[in-house]
């Protein structure tokens, strides 16, 4: 996008799979020799990738319950503070009557907790994604993609190690 | 290890997708390709109700609510009926997207995006109508609670300002829910489209490329969003069955309101889902994606909350006579056989009675039959808000100002143009976006495997 500078494009090898279990294999082996930096593309979240990966999981439940609590705050919070900033006694009723504030504070519970979600999953996709990664239009279709940084004399090995692997595919990709 | 959010399909669920993942991706693609002279026409129509709709809306801003046909004690009619209608088609939409994605439910899978579409357009047809009726259209902000000059607030213990944080929250939400859903199948249909709808779907993919780092925050996420929509679908009825039933107008003071709004909601959005998708599957060529299997199951939910609705309409005269409450009775005996009668027999036939012939498995799959039922639903369940509202309105405790109410074109108009405003929306939806969920669809089928075998 034009208001974005380009990032630098990574060196490395872009692998792609037909196979899941072939990528499974790969990232595996991949990451038994202590390449972590890898990106792994797939047009579906597949439960095989994932277990190969080991990833912990996502911070973005904390996020969730944060925003789920600020709402539910600002819910009571709004609600009792202006009914005494204007306090009109009806009824003989308590001026903040907390039975039906709890309407407003759920409500604002579940929106401030769903949109701080979704603010987290793109804050979380920018802090830890990363930029200048080769990418292939087929891995939103059909294919895996595995992509490997690494140059110099790294790019013999990891090649051959992707290839017996089972990928279909790979590209060099330079800086 | 973050784990897989999504269904996963069972072994004997007796619905397999037999496709690849790239003939998933090419048949979703081919339903955004050039629309077809039918579609044109029906959008045509649906543009052409709704400003029917808009230019009603323009007498009723110029010269104010006296066109519609209020009658005192009557202020609530068909703009109110029509309210509660819209509320309530939006349900099924979240039933089953969020609430059976919760359930792993295998089925929702291909019709979910479709009825979540439908959710949000109905809810936004649904938040005009209160500012319809409220006479003074262009102040409907003072709603909301905001600093004036007066240091005035809402009245928190009024069930209409929970109304408006519900709706709004609803439609927040709903809305929300859709686009990030949306997010990974734009990012596909970018990556096989061309020219101008590249770029067009490359600024709404907002940078998805399905990396390892994207799933692991959008699938917990997903969870998230829909373990928050679960409990506020259920709250949004419940807060619109309170606008009366917090109410002491006879035939609304009922405790039982909150579970039978939210029943007979579902009821009708499925009622809807079944009109839009059965030609919507044919317009699209999708028929080997939503299936009998899925039908099948829409038609079971339509019997089951059919079923709820039986069990309230009958509890709900039962409890009138139980009350012995004169009033309470009056309100009942009139319904079934007041000036209102035809109304409350009409809600009674297609609900509650209708829906029982779904029992039957010949008529759960035969999608004629299930075509004409939805049709019933959608007039039974706009009756049924009728009747709660007019016939208890129209006799309440002082008989001498008992009175019926003389529907003009401004209520007629109005109520023509919602169905506009809606169908515009959703047709432009369905020829814009996947209306079957790329992804999740991909994720239900097995990838191939080198090793050959199941995982």
């Amino acid at each position: 996008m034009a208001f974005r500078k380009q990032a630098r494009r990574v060196p490395g090898l872009l692998a792609s799979f037909s196979h899941v279990d072939a990528a499974a294999d790969a990232i595996r082996a991949l990451r038994a020799r202590g390449h972590r930096n890898l990106v792994v593309y797939t047009a579906a979240p597949n439960h095989e990738i994932e277990e190969a990966l080991d990833h912990p999981v996502s911070p973005v439940r904390l996020v969730t319950l944060i925003g789920g609590l600020t709402g539910c705050a600002a819910g009571f919070g709004m609600t009792i503070w202006m009914s005494h900033d204007w306090p009109i006694l009806v009824g003989g009723k308590p001026i903040a009557a907390i039975p039906p504030y709890v309407v407003i504070g759920f409500e604002l519970t579940i929106l401030m907790g769903a949109l701080s979600t979704v603010a987290a999953v793109a804050l979380f996709s920018l802090l830890f994604g990363k930029r200048g990664v080769a990418f292939d239009p087929r891995f939103t279709d059909d294919q895996i993609g595995v992509f490997v940084p690494g140059s110099g004399d790294q790019i013999e090995p990891l090649e051959q190690m992707l290839r017996s692997a089972g990928a279909v595919e790979v590209r060099h990709e330079a800086a | 290890m973050a784990a897989v959010a999504h269904p996963q399909p069972a072994a004997h669920d007796g619905h397999r997708i037999t496709q690849t993942h790239a003939e998933v991706t090419r048949d979703i693609v081919a339903t955004l390709e050039r629309p077809s002279r039918g579609y044109v026409l029906l959008l045509a129509s649906a543009v052409g109700l709704f400003l029917v709709g808009a230019i009603t809306f323009g007498f009723l801003v110029k010269d104010g609510l006296g066109h519609a046909g209020y009658n005192p004690p009557i202020f609530w009619s068909v703009y109110i009926t029509t309210f509660v209608f819209w509320i309530g088609i939006g349900h099924a939409g979240t039933l089953i997207s969020a609430i059976l994605f919760l359930f792993r439910s295998p089925w929702r899978t291909a019709v979910y995006r479709s009825t979540e579409a439908m959710t949000v357009f109905a809810v936004m047809t649904a938040g005009l109508f209160p500012i319809i009726h409220i006479g003074r259209q262009w102040v409907f902000y003072w709603l909301l609670p905001y600093p004036n000059q007066r240091y005035l607030w809402p009245n928190f213990m009024s069930p209409l300002i929970w109304d408006v944080f519900a709706i709004s929250t609803y439609l927040t939400v709903s809305t929300t829910f859709l686009v990030f859903g949306l997010i990974p199948d734009v990012a596909a249909v970018r990556d096989k489209v061309s020219g101008w709808r590249k770029s067009v779907y490359a600024m709404a993919a907002a940078g998805w490329r399905g990396t390892d780092n994207q799933w692991r925050h959008y699938s917990r996420a997903y969870l998230y969003l829909a373990a928050l929509a679960t409990p506020l679908v259920l709250s949004v009825h419940s807060v619109v069955s309170w606008d009366f039933a917090v109410s002491i107008v006879p035939g609304w003071h009922g405790t039982i309101f909150a579970p039978y709004f939210v029943a007979g909601a579902i009821y009708s959005g499925i009622g809807m889902v079944l009109t839009l998708i059965i030609p919507l599957r044919r317009a699209l060529k999708i028929e080997h994606m939503i299936s009998e299997y899925h039908f099948d199951n829409l038609a079971k939910l339509t019997l089951l909350t059919g079923s709820i609705l039986l069990y309230a309409y009958g509890m709900e005269y039962f409890v009138g006579w139980y009350s012995g409450n004169t009033f309470e009775q009056t309100t009942f005996f009139r319904r079934a056989f007041g000036p209102y009668w035809w109304a409350g027999w009409t809600m009674i036939i297609c609900n509650a009675f209708v829906s029982q012939l779904l029992w039957f498995r010949k008529i759960r799959t035969n999608l004629t039959s299930l075509f004409v039922i939805s049709i019933f639903i959608n007039i039974g369940m706009w009756f049924e808000r009728f009747v709660i509202i007019v016939s208890s309105l129209s006799n309440d405790y002082l008989p001498w100002a008992w009175s019926g109410i003389n529907p003009t074109w401004a209520d007629w108009g109005i109520l023509a143009g919602s169905f506009g405003w809606f169908g515009m929306w959703f047709l432009l939806f369905a020829k814009n976006f996947p209306i079957v969920a790329i992804q999740e669809i991909k994720e239900m089928i097995p990838m191939p495997r080198k090793r050959g075998g199941h995982h």
